[in-house]
C-alpha cells in the first residue's frame, strides 16, 4: 500500500528524518509513535505532499506519489481547524470538493456521514456555535468524506471527550474493516494497543522500531514471571522480596536461563502455585524504555 | 485550476454574503450626498424658520444705503448711538451698524453692535456693500460714472480645448480633471489598503485557526494564495461596479430633479454646438457639466479597473506574504512598513507632483514605476496620457504583480506552516532562497 524508502529531510538547523523506511500494508491500522519533535509530522506532511523530501521515495500502491493521489488520502493534521463563520454543510462541501468530489457526490457522502454521526441537525450551524467536540466530529467527516483509501490521523483523539473518542474509534475500526489503510500518529498508548495492528517508532529523526504489535510485545518480553504462592512449605529467599497478604506471597522472578516449566516446578517446591504469569510490557513501557535508552546513548 | 476556482468562489461568497458588505456597498455612495444634503437642509431650515432680522443703521456720512436681503432688513430711523443700543437690548433690533464720519480714502471706525456674534455671512454682506458704495463714491469723485464702469468691466474665462490626433476637439476643464484624478487616485489607494488588509487577515485567520494544513493537503499553497487574492479582488471589483451604477443612477436622478441637462441631452448639445451656445443661461455649472459630458468615461473607468486590479494584485501578494509569515495581526505591524511606504509615496506624489503638473519628470516616473503607478497614473489619465506611456506603465505593472506574486508564493508556502517562530526579514529571505 504505502512504501517509504530512504526518506531524508532536514530543515535549516535540524534533521527531521534520517533514512526512514516504512512499509504500511493494506487494510491495517498502523501506529506511528515517537516523542514530540521526532519527525512524525514531517513524515506525514511528506506523504501528504505538503512538503518535499530531500531524498528517498514514497510509493502508494506501487506508484510514486503524484498530485492525483491527494484524492486517495484523507489527512487529519494535529493542528487542525475549520472556518468559524462558515456553516457545517458549506464547509464540508468545500473541503470535499477541494479533494476532487463532484458536487452531487459530495452531497450524498456528507448527508450519509451527518446521519451516521447523528449530527444532521447541525448542518446550518456555524462552527463558532458548536462545542469543541462537535467541531471535531465535523472535522473527522471532512477528513473521510471523499472515501480515501489511506487515512492519516495525527493525534485524532485530542480534544475529544471519552464518549466521542469512542465513537471515532469505532468509525476508524469500521473503515479499516472496509479496507481503508489507517496511519495513526498518537501519544495515547492505550489507543495504540487497542487499535493498531502494526506500529513504528520514530525517535530523533530515525526509525527505531517497526513491526506488528504482537511481534514487538514478544520481542520486548523481559522474561519475568509474576508468581503468587500460598501454603508455603519452606521459607522464601529474602532477595525475592515477597509481598505477603494474609496467607499469599507475591513476587516476580526472571527466568535467568531456565524454561518457564523449570521455573514453575521450582516454585512448586515452595508451596501451592496460585498464579504463574509472564509479565508482558505495555506499548507504553516499551516506548518509554526505547526513548530513554536512545537518550542514554 | 478547478481548485483555484473553488477557493475563489469561497472567498468571494463568504464576503459578499456578509451583511457588512451589503451595508458598506449601498451606504458609501450615499454618505457624501447625504452629508451635503443634511447641510443644505439645515441651512434651508434655518432660513425658513428665521424671522427677518432688522438692523439699524446710523450713518453719519449720509452716503450709504444698504440694500435689504432675504434675511436682513436695514432701517435708518435717525436715532443716536445710545438709543440704538437700547433698541438692540430691548430686542427691537437684531443689531446696529455705526458709520461715523469717515475719510473715504481711509475708511476706518465702522462698528457693528449686536447681542450675539454676527455670522460670517452677515459681516461679509455688510463689508461687501460698504466697499462697493465707497468705491462708487470714489469713482464719482474722480468724475467717472460707476454705471459706465460697470459696462466696461467684463468677465473673462478661457475655455481650454485639447486637440485629438484625429483633429477632434475636446473641451476640458482643469478643475474637473483635477477632481477626477484626485478621486480615482484616492479610490485606488483606499481599495488597495482595504482589500490588501482583507487578504492579510484572511491568511492569518487560516493560519491561526490551523485550517491551512488541511487545505494544503488538498491543493498547492500557491493555488490557495492565488485563489484568495483573486476572490477578494473580485469582491472589491463588485463593490466598485455597484458604486458606479449607483452613483450614475443617483446623479442622473439628482440632475433631473434639479433641472440640469441629463447626459443624453448634453450629448445632443455637444453634437450641435449652435444649440449649446444658444442656451441662454450658460453658467459656469453648465460649462462644467458640458466638460464632464465630454470626458470619455468608458476609458476612465476602464483604466481605473486595470490600475485597480494591477495595483491590487501587486500589493495583495505582498499582504498575503506578510499574513503567512506572522501568527497574529499584531505581529504583522512591523512588516507593514515596506508595503505602506511606497503607497504613501504614491499618495503624496499624487498631490504634490502629479495633480500640479501631470507631465513633469517626477509625475512621469511615479506613473511608470509599478509600485506607485496605480495611484499616480490615475491622477494623469483625465489630463490625457500618450499611448506609449500608458502601455509602458501597464506592461510594467503586469510584470510587477507577476514578480510580487512569485515572491510572495515562495514566502507563503513556508510561512503558513510555521508556528511559534518569531518572523524576521532574515528568515523570510531564507525562505525565499530555499528551493523547498
Amino acid at each position: 500500500m504505502l512504501q517509504i524508502s530512504g526518506l531524508n529531510k532536514s530543515y535549516e538547523n535540524h534533521r527531521a528524518l534520517t533514512d526512514v523506511d516504512l512499509l504500511v500494508p493494506k487494510g491495517v491500522v498502523f501506529g506511528l509513535l515517537g516523542p514530540n519533535g521526532a519527525g512524525k509530522t514531517t513524515l506525514l506532511r511528506i506523504v501528504n505532499q505538503i512538503i518535499e523530501q530531500d531524498s528517498g521515495t514514497v510509493e502508494l500502491d506501487g506508484n510514486k506519489l503524484s498530485p492525483e493521489d491527494i484524492r486517495k488520502i484523507g489527512y487529519l493534521p494535529e493542528e487542525r481547524g475549520l472556518y468559524k463563520k462558515m456553516k457545517v454543510w458549506d464547509q464540508l462541501i468545500y473541503f470535499s470538493r477541494l479533494k476532487g468530489l463532484s458536487e452531487s457526490e459530495a452531497k450524498i457522502q456528507i448527508k450519509s456521514w451527518l446521519d451516521k454521526l447523528e449530527i444532521d441537525s447541525w448542518r446550518d450551524k456555524k462552527i463558532e456555535d458548536l462545542s469543541k467536540g462537535m467541531a471535531q466530529k465535523v472535522q473527522f467527516i471532512a477528513t473521510v468524506v471523499h472515501r480515501p483509501s489511506l487515512l492519516i490521523l495525527d493525534e485524532p483523539f485530542s480534544g475529544f471527550d471519552p464518549v466521542n473518542a469512542e465513537i471515532i474509534k469505532n468509525e476508524i475500526l469500521e473503515l479499516k474493516h472496509k479496507g481503508t489503510t489507517v496511519i495513526l500518529s498518537t501519544h495515547r498508548m492505550e489507543s495504540v494497543e487497542l487499535l493498531c495492528d502494526h506500529l513504528a517508532m520514530i525517535n530523533k529523526s530515525r526509525k527505531i522500531l517497526d513491526g506488528t504489535v504482537k511481534e514487538i510485545k514478544r520481542s520486548f518480553r523481559p522474561e519475568v514471571f509474576q508468581i503468587v504462592l500460598s501454603q508455603l512449605k519452606k521459607a522464601l529467599p529474602v532477595e525475592w522480596t515477597p509481598k505477603r497478604s494474609d496467607d499469599t506471597w507475591e513476587f516476580t522472578l526472571p527466568l535467568a536461563g531456565k524454561s518457564p516449566n523449570e521455573l514453575l516446578s521450582e516454585m512448586m517446591d515452595f508451596g501451592e502455585v496460585m498464579t504463574f504469569r509472564e509479565q508482558t510490557p505495555s506499548i507504553e513501557e516499551i516506548f518509554i524504555h526505547q526513548v530513554q535508552s536512545a537518550a542514554d546513548e | 485550476m478547478n481548485k483555484i476556482l473553488l477557493v475563489i468562489q469561497r472567498e468571494y461568497l463568504a464576503r459578499v454574503k456578509k451583511k457588512s458588505f451589503l451595508i458598506a456597498t449601498l451606504l458609501t455612495p450615499l454618505i457624501f450626498p447625504a452629508i451635503m444634503g443634511v447641510f443644505v437642509w439645515i441651512a434651508m431650515e434655518e432660513k425658513g424658520n428665521q424671522s427677518l432680522r432688522i438692523i439699524e443703521v446710523i450713518d453719519e456720512t449720509d452716503l450709504f444705503f444698504i440694500e435689504s436681503s432675504e434675511q436682513y432688513a436695514f432701517t435708518s430711523s435717525g436715532v443716536d448711538l445710545d438709543a440704538a443700543k437700547k433698541m438692540v437690548q430691548d430686542g427691537n433690533r437684531y443689531g446696529f451698524l455705526h458709520i461715523p464720519k469717515i475719510d473715504l480714502k481711509n475708511p476706518a471706525g465702522i462698528q457693528y453692535y449686536g447681542l450675539e456674534n454676527p455670522s460670517m455671512s452677515l459681516m461679509g454682506y455688510l463689508e461687501g456693500s460698504l466697499k462697493r458704495k465707497i468705491e462708487d463714491q470714489k469713482l464719482y469723485d474722480q468724475g467717472i460714472d460707476p454705471k459706465v464702469l460697470r459696462e466696461i468691466r467684463s468677465d473673462v474665462s478661457i475655455q481650454s480645448i485639447t486637440l485629438g490626433e484625429q483633429g477632434e476637439e475636446k473641451i476640458n476643464n482643469a478643475t474637473v480633471n483635477y477632481a477626477l484624478g484626485f478621486l480615482s487616485g484616492i479610490l485606488i489607494y483606499i481599495f488597495i489598503f482595504v482589500y490588501g488588509n482583507q487578504i492579510m487577515q484572511g491568511v492569518i485567520e487560516e493560519k491561526s485557526t490551523r485550517i491551512v494544513e488541511i487545505l494544503v493537503s488538498s491543493l498547492k499553497p500557491f493555488q490557495l494564495m492565488l485563489g484568495k487574492i483573486v476572490g477578494i479582488g473580485a469582491v472589491g471589483l463588485t463593490q466598485f461596479l455597484i458604486w458606479v451604477v449607483l452613483i450614475g443612477t443617483l446623479s442622473s436622478v439628482v440632475m433631473g430633479v434639479l433641472g440640469m441637462p441629463m447626459p443624453q441631452q448634453q450629448a445632443m448639445e455637444m453634437a450641435n454646438p449652435e444649440l449649446a451656445q444658444a442656451s441662454p443661461d450658460s453658467s459656469e455649472l453648465a460649462d462644467m457639466l458640458l466638460v464632464i459630458g465630454g470626458i470619455d468615461f468608458a476609458a476612465l473607468v476602464g483604466s481605473f479597473i486595470i490600475y485597480f486590479l494591477g495595483g491590487y494584485l501587486l500589493y495583495g501578494a505582498l499582504f498575503a506574504a506578510i499574513g503567512s509569515a506572522v501568527d497574529s495581526p499584531s505581529d504583522a505591524q512591523q512588516f507593514m512598513l515596506p508595503v505602506t511606504i511606497p503607497l504613501i509615496v504614491a499618495y503624496m506624489g499624487l498631490f504634490v507632483f502629479v495633480l500640479q503638473d501631470p507631465t513633469s519628470t517626477v509625475s512621469f516616473w511615479l506613473s511608470i514605476i509599478p509600485l506607485t503607478s496605480p495611484i499616480a497614473m490615475m491622477g494623469r489619465i483625465s489630463y490625457g496620457v500618450p499611448f506609449w506611456e500608458l502601455a509602458l506603465s501597464m506592461g510594467l505593472l503586469i510584470g510587477g504583480f507577476l514578480f510580487t506574486t512569485w515572491l510572495a508564493g515562495k514566502i507563503y508556502r513556508i510561512g503558513i506552516l510555521m508556528h511559534g517562530t518569531k518572523p524576521s526579514y532574515k528568515m523570510m529571505w531564507k525562505w525565499l532562497k530555499s528551493s523547498q
